[in-house]
Order: structure tokens, then C-alpha cells, then sequence
């Protein structure tokens, strides 16, 4: 008898609505722009007592390296650290949601002016927005939970949130993670996918550049490593990445019980411009000069009038 | 109306691959060229034949690794062999060394791919010829390059990031050797078409040996795999 308020979305899980339009536009023949995998070497590694996790810098939009240095390590707890490929790797700044919508203007931009539709642009929008929100979600979740029991988050915790979030999504959210950390039952490192499922691991590479971090981790991996050993195999895998996959690149982040970021610099500026960048007053002719102050001199007034209620 | 989808002419071409080889590795050394190939040839996603041999040797100065399609790599040999016997009947004291070869090839696999027809491989061309060695690629939309160390399909991927990595000038038999076999079993781990039986093909300037067929060891007992979920009831 009374309607229901189409524009009150169902409770919790995806509105799949979307989905049916683009479904229906391909149909009328539409070409659909596939989802470009956002090039990321991705690694982690148990060793005796820790995990250490490492990542590449190089956020990609298509050919172009739109971030030079952006940060794919994710704090989700004080012992607990995500890497992101995928859509996660693209943002720089998590933590804030006024930062996130920022970030992602831009990206709307770009991608219209790159001939995607408008409203390809508007999935993705939403869907960037939650992945990261979903790393955001999980790590906001786990501090609720570490007031509510008084304890340390555990890694499984963390795992199994992102994997019924990521499951509900069903692989939309195209976010594939390794989350590693320490807690009071031990080291622990898991692989998460986009369609939510999960793999416990001693060594695990995501990316476009796992395969090339995988040879080496199956080359060098041993039992026992020590931690300056195992940060040296983190590193060395995250450089076979940088240096063999295109869509890898800079330098080299690294994670054990503490954020090591730019652990390595292996790509540096190294061109220096003989002639320097500094141009003399004479190498152009000034035709008009006009000074205008940025501020005016303002009179400070000692023991004024109170401020008004 | 039928015809749009599928015409006569299409069961005049190579649409798609059958039976396949997976990775072909090949490096320079001190002495010559060291090629390495596993023996399994898949169909689909079956392995079917075990003992495949996807590498021979071509005239007396080159040896050629083969990936893709079986059948077609057994058309590419009666094609080499028909060069070098047509290169022999000049009987000029001359012979076909691997810059040749490999560019009779990649004419060859180009061509094929000009008339939508192609050869579907991607094949590892070596050889030493006046103390000169050669290590060449082409494949089946005739990109060619030749370099230090090369390698096709998954060894791209996996072997040549190791390569790169340890590769250097004047490296002896045995490191070589002891090299491959480190990529070899890297694809072993992580190629799902790979098969644990494989042959090393050495060429220097004496000629070719092509290894007995033997097979890698493998490490399957790290302690974090016995119960891998140990710390994490519950998940896999």
C-alpha cells in the first residue's frame, strides 16, 4: 500500500544498481573501459620473531606516474600494517575522509578528460572511495574493539574485517592486500584478495610486480632468517619489482614494528643543470614594474577592548 | 548470416594454440650458449605428454628452444631443416650460423602473422660461430631482439628479474649451469603448465650436447607450511 522511498539505499552490502544500468548500456553497445590495475610490487615476509612488509612508491593513472611517492603501507593498528595494490595504492592520503574526497576531485577530472564517461568517473569515484574507506573503516573498527575489550588488536581481527567487507562487495572493490603484524599469539602475515578470500603465508607478494618479487623471495627465502636479513630479502624483492615491472617504480617503503619510509632511494635525481637555475636581473627587459604589499601594516593596539559576548 | 561468425577460411588458420610448451630460458656464457626447457607439453590445462623435446639443434653452429604451440615448432623444424640442406647443397665451405637462422626466422614468424596465419610460438635462437656467441628471440607477431640472457612466456616474468639481477660476463659452466636451474625452479614453484623434468642444451664452438632429462629438487617442508594456520583458527 505505501510505497517504499526508492532513494533510501537497502541496508548494509552494495547497491548493485549501477551494476544493472552498465550492464544495460553494453548492451546497446556501449564499449566498457576496463578497471586499470594500478601497477604495485607489494611484499611481505615472517621471519623469527616479526613480519616486515615492503612496498614500491608508484601510483600510476594508466601510462602516466601520477605520484612519484605515495604511501601503500596502511596503519590499521600500532602492531598491525596493510600494503594495498589495486585501487588502494592510488590514494596518499588515507586517513582523512576531506582528504580522500579532494584526491579523488582530481581524479574525476583526469579520467573525463581522458574520454572515460562521466559516469564510468562516478563508479569509480564511489568505489575508490570505498576501498579506502574500507581500509579506513577496518582500522577505526579495530580501535572501537580495542576500547570495548582493553586488549591489543589481533591480526586475525583485522583479517576477518576486511574480508567480509571486501566478500559483501563482491570483488568490486578491487583491492587486493597483504596485512601483516604482531600480536600476542605471534607473528602473523596474510594475503587478502578483491573477491575476499584469504591465504596465511611465511612470504607473499600482490601486484603487477609480484611475479618479479616472487623469483626472488623463491630463490633466497630460508627458515630463520634474521630481521637484518629479512629486511635486506624485503627490499631486494620490492628493487626486482621496481626495476622489471613498468608499472612499479621509485623507491623502496618498508615496515617492521615501525614505518621505515624511503628505507631506499635507488632511483635519485641525479642531472644537475651545469647552468644552474638562478637568472640574472639582465636576461630580461623590464617594460613595468608595479609593487603591490601582500600585507598591509596593521597597528597592534596593547590592553584593547574586550571581545564582545 | 552464418558466415559472420565463422567463415571457411577460418579452418585455414591458426585461431588458437593445443597443445603447448611453457618457458624456454637461455644465457651466455664463458664457452657458448647454455638453453634450458622443461618436457611437458600441455593440452589445455591437462599436462598430456611428458616428454617432449623443445629443444634441437639447428645445422652445426645453432640450437633452437621452442614455446607454444607443439605442432607448429615441428613445421618450424622441417622448415630449418629444408634451409640447412638447401645451404649444404651450395657446398661453399660456408654455413648458416645463428644470426642467420634467427633472421630467417623472424622473416618467417612475420610473414605468417602478415596473412593472420601465424606460427604460434616464441622461440629462443642460440649458437657460437667464429668464436662469436649469439642468443636471439622472435615470436609469433615477429618481435625479435637479441641480448645476454633472454626467455619466453612466464620466464620473462619470473627469470629474467633473477637474470638481470645475477647474469655477469664470463660466467663458467657450472655457474651457468647452477644459474638456469635457479630459474627452472622458480617456474617449477609458481608456473602452473611446468613439469619437473627438464633438459640443459649447451653449445660452444665444438658443437651441441642436449643434457639426459633429470628433474629439480624441490623444498616443499618449510616449517610455516606445515600448519600454516596455526596462529589464525579458522582461516586457510
Amino acid at each position: 500500500m505505501s510505497k517504499i522511498a526508492e532513494s533510501v539505499p537497502p541496508k548494509g552490502g552494495f547497491s548493485f544498481d549501477l551494476c544493472k544500468r552498465n550492464e544495460m548500456l553494453v548492451q546497446k553497445g556501449l564499449k566498457q573501459p576496463s578497471f586499470l590495475k594500478t601497477g604495485t610490487t607489494i611484499v611481505g615476509l615472517v621471519f623469527k620473531d616479526g613480519v616486515i612488509l615492503g612496498a614500491d612508491t608508484r601510483a600510476t593513472e594508466g601510462p602516466i606516474v601520477a605520484d612519484k611517492n605515495c604511501e601503500k603501507i596502511h596503519y590499521m593498528a600500532p602492531n598491525i600494517y596493510c600494503c594495498g595494490a589495486g585501487t588502494a595504492a592510488d590514494t596518499e592520503a588515507v586517513t582523512g575522509i576531506i582528504t580522500l574526497i579532494l584526491s579523488h576531485v582530481v581524479l574525476i577530472a583526469i579520467t573525463s578528460a581522458l574520454c572515460y564517461c562521466f559516469w564510468y568517473a562516478c563508479n569509480l569515484f564511489y568505489l575508490f572511495n570505498v576501498a579506502m574507506l574500507s581500509l579506513d573503516m577496518v582500522s577505526s573498527q579495530l580501535k572501537l574493539h580495542r576500547f570495548h575489550t582493553g586488549r591489543d588488536s589481533r591480526v586475525v581481527t583485522a583479517l576477518t574485517l576486511l574480508k567480509s567487507h571486501l566478500f559483501s562487495y563482491q570483488g568490486h572493490v578491487s583491492a587486493a592486500l597483504v596485512l601483516g603484524g604482531v600480536d600476542v599469539t605471534g607473528p602473523h602475515l596474510h594475503t587478502i584478495y578483491p573477491h575476499g578470500s584469504t591465504d596465511t603465508l611465511p612470504f607473499a607478494t600482490m601486484g603487477s610486480g609480484s611475479l618479479a618479487a616472487m623469483a626472488v623471495f623463491e630463490s633466497k627465502y630460508r627458515e630463520g632468517l634474521s630481521r637484518d636479513e629479512g629486511v635486506t630479502l624485503v627490499a631486494e624483492a620490492i628493487c626486482s619489482g621496481i626495476f622489471n615491472d613498468l608499472g612499479s617504480g621509485s623507491n623502496v617503503d618498508i615496515w617492521e614494528k615501525e614505518y621505515l619510509r624511503n628505507y631506499m632511494l635507488p632511483n635519485p635525481r641525479t642531472y644537475v643543470s651545469e647552468k644552474g637555475y638562478s637568472f640574472s636581473k639582465k636576461t630580461a627587459e623590464v617594460l613595468l614594474t608595479k609593487i603591490t604589499p601582500l600585507r598591509e601594516l596593521v597597528e597592534v593596539i596593547e590592553g584593547g577592548d574586550a571581545m564582545e559576548e | 548470416m552464418n558466415n559472420l561468425i565463422g567463415s571457411d577460411a577460418d579452418s585455414q588458420r591458426t585461431l588458437y594454440p593445443y597443445v603447448t610448451g611453457t618457458s624456454v630460458v637461455g644465457i651466455k656464457y664463458k664457452d657458448g650458449i647454455l638453453l634450458a626447457a622443461d618436457m611437458g607439453g600441455s593440452y589445455g590445462s591437462t599436462l598430456r605428454y611428458k616428454t617432449v623435446e623443445r629443444m634441437k639443434s639447428v645445422g652445426k653452429h645453432s640450437i633452437i628452444g621452442a614455446s607454444g604451440e607443439i605442432s607448429d615448432f615441428q613445421e618450424i623444424m622441417r622448415y630449418l631443416d629444408e634451409l640447412i640442406l638447401y645451404d649444404n647443397m651450395w657446398d661453399d665451405g660456408n654455413s648458416f650460423g645463428p644470426k642467420e637462422v634467427h633472421n630467417y626466422l623472424t622473416r618467417v614468424m612475420y610473414n605468417r602473422r602478415n596473412k593472420f596465419n601465424p606460427l604460434w610460438n616464441s622461440l629462443v635462437l642460440g649458437g657460437v660461430k667464429n668464436g662469436q656467441k649469439y642468443l636471439g628471440t622472435v615470436n609469433m607477431i615477429g618481435v625479435h631482439y637479441e641480448d645476454n640472457h633472454v626467455a619466453t612466456g612466464f620466464g620473462n616474468h619470473l627469470s629474467r628479474p633473477i637474470l638481470r639481477d645475477e647474469w655477469h660476463e664470463n660466467l663458467t659452466f657450472e655457474e651457468g649451469v647452477k644459474l638456469l636451474e635457479k630459474c627452472m625452479r622458480v617456474l617449477l614453484y609458481r608456473d602452473r603448465s611446468a613439469v619437473n623434468k627438464l633438459q640443459i642444451a649447451k653449445i660452444t664452438e665444438e658443437g651441441v650436447t642436449i643434457s639426459q632429462p633429470y628433474s629439480l629438487k624441490t623444498f616443499w617442508n618449510f616449517a610455516a607450511f606445515q600448519n600454516p594456520t596455526v596462529g589464525a583458527e579458522g582461516s586457510w
